[in-house]
């Protein structure tokens, strides 16, 4: 964490008169990252990548995007900063390719090498086919894939996702995810914001967790789940009949176990790896009565949701 | 500089393809061309032998068929040009989420306003001057006398104030498009405020006129000089009275005057008939006109100019 990462944030603050959108927030992001950013509706997600971007002037706090201030060098930031809005629109008379040739333009891409990427681009994102149908016919899919072309025709390092999968039929959010992580391969630092869990949990190599303006978490998805529930990956819970006083113990003994609770007939065990089988013989062993056994993996939604119980 | 010739292209683009532009364009061709038929048709009558700038009559004489002189006609329909270039300008970029797509590229934002305005200026202009040449030329063929060498210049001149009116009314829409976050509101903003200088105005000045300085059939000469002074001081509000009194003294040498009351009372008065006045005296009497025109323009485009600039986009 020593070297400059590609996104700094230290103590960003936006207040809207009398509300606080985004309250002193630090974050640290490395290139190449996939770095989700979390949390319900007007947690100040969005706000948060306007202020980088240089869009929204933050109250506070400072910013750099790959050592540029968004405030003072709006420009070297939007070079090198590609931003997918939320709600994504094009000019419906236009092509697609249009729609592209505008941006490059304004990118002040040489007409060839634009074309040249341009065709590149379609392609990545499977738009080849349609790319001289006007985008008022596109579906919302379509668009959002384009979006994703739009960002990366003026080869960003840094890539802010406002939400893109919402809305988005399963297929083409598969689409969406896959062309992300291609991005990541390809040392382009990617922003997600999001709140589809599971995507984020899946392309994601660290998240942070924002509510009401604040970073309440942030980490890889494994980490949070320990720090969280103060408690390994998985969640075994286990019905025992006629338990001995010592199951309890001779089940924290096990490898990878991380914590025992018991209320009632029921044993909550939490550890790291589906320890199942072993569990199931200690019980045996003890000359217990294993009556039935249920695993819980925790994912982002777990954590997420504690989270916001909390706050 | 390269995002600013961008926007200014495709803007210009924009423009010429929709289909808006190619309707309203049609229907001022046709206008055009309905008024340069009767005015061919009418020249004749009151043109003596020593006559002059037959040519300029093409453009103002009026008949029974069709009471509208071109001037006429292109006082109501510039305005309606100016507001269709400009009403959606801003906010249909940030209704169909396009705003925060570009404003994300790297362009100056006042780049995005100054491309918007010039591709529009640019596209009034090409309007203007082709329905100008268009009956010009058509008035030409019908009664064979060219135009000399001040009537060519007037005619410029004549455009130019054309444009600056319809550059007023096009930065009065980027002005409502900048404050109003639909295009429908901005559009019926501008064409209201355009209804209401162009309908009540004048009716308005009226009154007042009549309020302060009332006059009848047997007041004086003076008293009639004064409200009629207070008339037109008041109508001059409207930027449609500036164009107005700008194309009568341009397209009418004769007239040494604006007001065509005051005209009349100087005669009445003088006794004189009025000779027509060089191209430099008739500029000197409109200056104001159009300077006020300008200054208007200028205003609109400055507010919208710095209201997009200060203008943060939000995360809803």
């Amino acid at each position: 964490m020593s070297q400059q990462g590609v996104i700094e944030i230290a103590d960003l603050t936006k207040k809207y008169s009398d509300f606080v959108a985004v309250d002193k927030l630090n974050l640290h992001i490395d290139e190449g990252e996939v770095f989700g950013f979390l949390g319900p509706n007007g947690a100040g997600k969005t706000t948060t990548i306007l202020m980088l971007l240089g869009l929204t002037e933050p109250t506070s706090g400072n910013a750099r995007v790959c050592g540029y201030d968004p405030i003072r060098e709006p420009l070297k930031v939007k070079r090198i900063a590609g931003y997918l809005p939320e709600k994504v629109g094009f000019y419906e008379d236009l092509t697609a390719r249009q729609n592209l040739e505008y941006i490059a333009a304004l990118n002040g891409l040489p007409r060839e090498d634009a074309s040249r990427k341009i065709e590149e681009l379609l392609d990545t994102v499977g738009l080849s086919e349609v790319a001289d149908q006007k985008v008022g016919q596109f579906s919302h899919g379509m668009q959002q894939r384009l979006g994703i072309a739009d960002v990366m025709i003026k080869d960003p390092k840094v890539a802010f996702f406002d939400e893109p999968t919402a809305g988005i039929d399963p297929e083409g959010i598969e689409q969406i995810l896959a062309i992300i992580t291609n991005m990541a391969r390809k040392k382009i630092t990617v922003v997600l914001s999001s709140h589809q869990l599971h995507q984020v949990q899946r392309v994601c190599t660290r998240v942070g967790i924002l509510a009401k303006g604040r970073l309440v978490i942030e980490g890889s998805v494994d980490h949070l789940g320990r720090d969280a529930i103060g408690g390994g990956k998985f969640r075994i819970e286990v019905q025992v009949l006629q338990s001995t006083p010592n199951l309890i113990s001779s089940i924290k003994n096990i490898n990878g176990v991380v914590n025992v609770e018991s209320s009632g007939d029921l044993l909550l065990i939490s550890c790291d790896e589906d320890l199942r089988p072993q569990i199931a013989r200690t019980v045996v062993d003890s000359g217990s009565l294993l009556a039935q056994m249920k695993i819980e993996e925790y994912g982002l939604e777990q954590i997420y949701m504690k989270y916001f119980r909390e706050s | 500089m390269s995002g600013f010739m961008a926007i200014f292209w495709k803007e210009l683009a924009d423009h010429f393809t929709s289909k808006r532009f190619i309707i309203l364009s049609l229907l001022i061709y046709l206008a055009g061309l309905a008024t340069i038929y009767v005015a061919a048709q009418n020249i004749r009558s009151g043109v003596t032998e020593d006559t002059q700038f037959i040519f300029l009559r093409l453009f103002i004489v009026s008949g029974k068929t069709l009471p509208f002189s071109f001037p006429l006609f292109l006082s109501i329909f510039i305005p309606i040009v100016g507001i269709s270039l400009g009403f959606d300008a801003i906010n249909s970029e940030r209704t169909s989420g396009n705003l925060s797509r570009l404003l994300a590229q790297p362009v100056y934002r006042d780049s995005v306003v100054n491309g918007k305005f010039l591709a529009g200026l640019v596209t009034l202009a090409i309007l203007v001057v082709s329905i100008v040449a268009i009956v010009a030329g058509m008035g030409l063929r019908m009664i064979g006398v060219p135009p000399s060498a001040e009537e060519v210049l007037r005619l410029f001149a004549f455009i130019f104030a054309s444009i600056i009116y319809g550059a007023f009314w096009m930065s009065l829409a980027v002005l409502f498009s900048v404050f109003f976050r639909r295009t429908a509101t901005s559009a019926l903003a501008s064409i209201a405020l355009w209804i209401f200088l162009f309908l009540f105005m004048s009716m308005i000045a009226g009154v007042i006129a009549g309020a302060v300085v009332p006059i009848d059939q047997n007041s004086s000469v003076e008293l009639i000089t004064q409200n009629d002074e207070l008339y037109r001081m008041i109508s001059r509000i409207s930027p449609g009275t500036l164009y107005g009194e700008t194309v009568q003294v341009l397209l009418m040498p004769e007239l040494g005057n604006p007001s065509a009351t005051l005209m009349m009372v100087s005669i009445y008065t003088a006794g004189m008939i009025p000779s027509p006045l060089p191209l430099g005296q008739s500029l000197l009497i409109i200056w104001p006109q159009l300077v006020s025109l300008i200054a208007l323009t200028a205003l609109c485009f400055a507010i919208s100019y710095i209201r997009f600039m200060r203008e943060e986009i939000r995360a809803t």
